[in-house]
């Protein structure tokens, strides 16, 4: 099994120097990703080869010659039947191991990441920064920088999907999915939406633009200038009243939110739950259904009256109260 | 050939009754309870079926030569990719073996005259008729145009087209299936031939066995998943929806939780088959009996625990991924089980190249080629970036046409001496085992490199560097198109000019061959009696008659 996977490798060290075969690799995780593939493409290659060769072989050497004939009788074989039941059991377990590692590793993003936000919609891509720059089907991220995208959907179930970055994740309306990808090649890469969604789903497709730090920097800045997410998230919180019960001091009618991200809520049922986004969105939609111990169910519903964006900005908004708690606290 | 066999060649078929000629006109064959019949009805519907679903693929190909689209608006072809995969996944595989040759065979193999419920045997017919109807009314009206998945929130509350019709068709032709099933359990437990035992059976009623338990155990959940969306888009319960309150994730579990082992109804039945014809044209017993016969059951039992390896990007748990990974490994071992017995059975066998055994090896060849490919998509790392691709597209059809199509072509090509009494041309059969096999790998394998490049499945337009890898597989689909074609021709020929075949034109074992052919509306005179294993080609005389 192993001297397959050796083999393996050196098919791969081939085959990632043809041009065609692959996609442009342009992400930390691609080239892992890539050399896993090219071992389990070999794996295919060698076993179908093999199976064929010996099915030609028998069927040329034991091809009927006679209308009468009547070949010998084979014995069962338990040894045989046994090898070739455990040996691809190995082989599996082996990739089943590597691939398992892998995806583990690629899955959690490092927690120095940039965030970004992303807004799926009947059928384009809405992108939006921290710094409040707003994008629609691009998307630009620095070279070298983990990048961590918190995704929603407006409609119906969408995908994004960089092929470059052989990264790809459902992006599903009601909650926030997130996938990361640190990119590794200054370069334009397609980006696709790769679950079906209506009509023009294969137009639902843009470009990310993997540019140097001080590219990107200067992009930031030269955008129209305009507010950070957490300033438009604050604005949208007045205009819509929430001032008025969620007083920072704590004496309104409903909780502060002062450094209320990242702590435990507990709810009438006793069930304490982590105040994250999808709490936060929760709460904003359909605050019903997270009755707080401490508090009459008294809050109306905000859904139809802010959009997937808005409530985004709400959360970071939200969030920013409770970085400026954690600042004081240092002072 | 013997002399007493040459009697028989001579005997014009129509003077001996069977069961074809034995009433004439229509009504003797809508109100027929025969399973040989019944067979043959569903042979007519689902090559009905097969073509249209054919012809909406024909026409995605032609679609798909321009990056731009050459032929029809996107949500045209959106329509016909989904039509596509409704009419060929659940009017055409799903039944395809199990209903035809299933039907036709189950009694002849096992030494029974009918099945055990004939009248609910034909009511399956009646069943799969109206889900059929309500379909094709679907494509009529407007057609549907969620994709054969029906992923909701889109096909509750967005799409607005004819998705009502068509789930309900999936929905009433899900009991058709059913109804199979419970009929094959219970006939193979009740009414076998005295002598018979379990370990006497041919492989192909182990595979329908173990289909029928999917049939009965997984079935019934498509057709609860299909009525809660159907109660979702006409009542909007906030079930699936999540602006009022559902959980479109779960429709997902729902539905793979039936169509994954969907998958192997389609091709275990083929597995069946391919043990009947390999051993028959090496006329070798097959090699590991007990290992090929209970590989069908881990099949059967495994393929309901793996439907997360669907799911894999959509923020599933890593753990849940992890574990739905390795059931996905584990299914792939009794599969190479299967491919390795079958390939050692040809060792030091008689083997003849006969357009049925063609068909076998092309079956061999693409079923290890899907199979592996399966291993690509059971690899999370590698899932992640070809999910949703043309990697899947490639993998699946590698299963369901180069697997599955192969071994009910090679069943028909089988078993059609027996079903009609006639002969069809050898040397056209062999030709589009040939030209089949050639244009379903130039049709498929350049998906596979288009995946891995990441072109997205579903799109009507595409980035034009796809663009000479979509021809080449276009290209391919015109050949595969005729090669499909060419059997439907001299198939329908051999029915009156074909010469007739005798009872036992293989020299096959197995009791569907000691009678004539076609055989009499009882099958047999006097139920036999049986006193030795399957496949006993070692301890008899073989002839070809």
């Amino acid at each position: 099994m192993m001297g397959l996977l050796q083999f393996g490798s050196v098919f791969f060290s081939l085959a990632i120097q043809a041009p065609q075969l692959r996609p442009e690799a342009a992400s930390s995780i691609a080239e892992g990703v890539d050399h896993l593939y090219f071992v389990l493409t070999f794996i295919t290659l060698f076993f179908t080869i093999a199976i064929f060769s010996t099915i030609f072989f028998f069927m040329v050497k034991y091809r009927r010659q006679a209308d009468n004939e009547v070949p010998p009788e084979t014995e069962e074989n338990l040894p045989l039947e046994l090898a070739w039941t455990i040996i691809p059991a190995l082989i599996c377990a082996g990739l089943f191991l590597w691939a398992s590692s892998l995806y583990f590793e690629n899955s959690r993003p490092p927690s120095a990441s940039t965030e970004i936000f992303v807004i799926g919609k009947q059928w384009m891509w809405h992108i939006q920064h921290p710094e409040g720059v707003r994008e629609i089907n691009e998307l630009h991220v620095p070279v070298g920088v983990p990048v961590k995208l918190t995704m929603t959907s407006e409609d119906v179930i969408h995908d994004f999907y960089i092929p470059a970055f052989r990264v790809k994740k459902d992006v599903i309306p009601g909650r926030y999915s997130s996938l990361w990808f640190q990119a590794t090649k200054v370069g334009t890469y397609h980006l696709f939406c790769a679950q079906y969604c209506g009509a023009d789903h294969a137009e639902m497709l843009g470009w990310v633009y993997v540019m140097s730090p001080a590219d990107y920097e200067t992009w930031l800045s030269s955008g129209t200038p305009s507010q950070t997410m957490v300033q438009i998230g604050e604005k949208t919180f007045n205009k819509l009243g929430c001032a008025s019960c969620h007083v920072s001091d704590g004496s309104g009618r409903g909780p502060s939110l002062v450094g209320l991200y990242g702590k435990e809520e507990e709810l009438k049922t006793g069930e304490k739950r982590l105040v994250d986004e999808a709490f936060i969105r929760q709460a904003i939609i359909n605050p019903n259904s997270i009755p707080l111990r401490n508090y009459p169910p008294i809050m109306p519903t905000f859904r139809g009256q802010v959009n997937e964006e808005q409530v985004l900005q709400l959360i970071a908004y939200v969030k920013s109260l409770a970085s400026e708690e954690r600042n004081s606290n240092g002072k | 050939m013997s002399t007493a066999t040459l009697d028989v060649h001579e005997v014009p078929t129509g003077s001996r009754v069977n069961y074809l000629n034995a009433q004439y006109g229509v009504k003797s064959w809508l109100l027929t309870t025969d399973h040989k019949r019944i067979a043959l009805l569903y042979l007519a519907s689902i090559t009905l079926m097969f073509f249209v679903g054919g012809f909406f693929a024909v026409l995605m190909r032609l679609h798909l030569i321009e990056p731009q689209g050459a032929l029809v608006q996107p949500e045209t072809y959106n329509k016909l990719f989904t039509m596509h995969g409704v009419i060929m996944v659940f009017f055409f595989l799903v039944p395809s073996i199990p209903a035809t040759l299933g039907n036709f065979l189950v009694p002849m193999m096992i030494g029974a005259r009918d099945l055990a419920f004939p009248k609910l045997n034909l009511l399956s017919w009646y069943i799969y008729v109206i889900g059929a109807i309500f379909t094709l009314y679907a494509v009529i009206s407007g057609g549907v145009d969620t994709g054969w998945t029906f992923y909701t929130p889109y096909s509750s509350s967005f799409s607005h087209t004819s998705v009502v019709p068509t789930a309900l068709g999936v929905f009433i032709t899900g009991f058709s299936s059913i109804l199979t099933g419970l009929n094959f359990v219970v006939t193979v437990h009740k009414m076998r031939a005295p002598g018979l035992t379990w370990f006497r059976l041919p492989l192909f009623i182990w595979a329908i066995y173990a289909t029928s338990i999917i049939f009965i155990l997984g079935t019934p959940v498509i057709a609860i998943t299909l009525f809660l969306l159907f109660l979702e888009r006409v009542l909007h319960i906030g079930i699936f929806d999540p602006a009022i309150g559902g959980d479109p994730i779960l429709f997902q579990h729902l539905f793979w939780f039936y169509s994954h082992p969907a998958v192997y109804i389609m091709i275990l039945p083929g597995m069946g088959v391919m043990s009947e014809l390999i051993t028959c044209f090496s006329r070798k017993r097959i090699f590991g009996y007990s290992f090929v016969a209970f590989s069908s059951l881990a099949i059967a039992i495994i393929s309901f625990l793996v439907w997360g390896h669907h799911m894999f990007v959509t923020g599933q748990s890593i753990y849940a991924g992890l574990i739905f990974s390795v059931l996905s490994f584990m299914v792939a071992i009794p599969s190479a089980v299967k491919v390795f017995n079958w390939t050692a059975t040809l060792y030091k066998g008689s083997i003849s190249y006969d357009a049925p055994m063609l068909y076998a090896l092309g079956f061999i060849g693409l079923f290890t080629m899907g199979g592996l490919t399966g291993l690509f998509l059971a690899s999370l790392a590698t899932d992640v970036h070809l999910n949703g691709t043309y990697f899947i597209v490639a993998h699946f059809h590698y299963i369901m046409v180069g697997g599955a199509v192969m071994a009910y072509l090679g069943g028909i090509h089988f078993w059609w001496p027996k079903i009609t009494g006639r002969l069809y041309p050898d040397g056209w059969a062999r030709f589009a085992a040939l030209i089949i096999f050639v244009g379903f790998n130039l049709t498929f394998f350049p998906q596979f490199m288009l995946g891995y490049l990441g072109m997205p499945r579903r799109y009507a337009v595409y980035p034009s560097e796809f663009q000479v890898l979509n021809v080449m597989s276009s290209a391919g689909a015109s050949i595969l198109g005729i090669g499909y074609l060419i059997p439907l021709i001299y198939l329908i020929w051999s029915m009156r000019y074909g010469p007739a075949a005798g009872p036992n034109p293989w020299g096959a074992k197995g009791l569907e061959w000691t009678t004539p052919s076609p055989p009499p509306t009882e099958n047999f005179e006097e139920i036999p009696v049986v006193t030795e294993e399957a496949y006993d080609y070692a301890h008899s005389t073989v002839t070809r008659g």
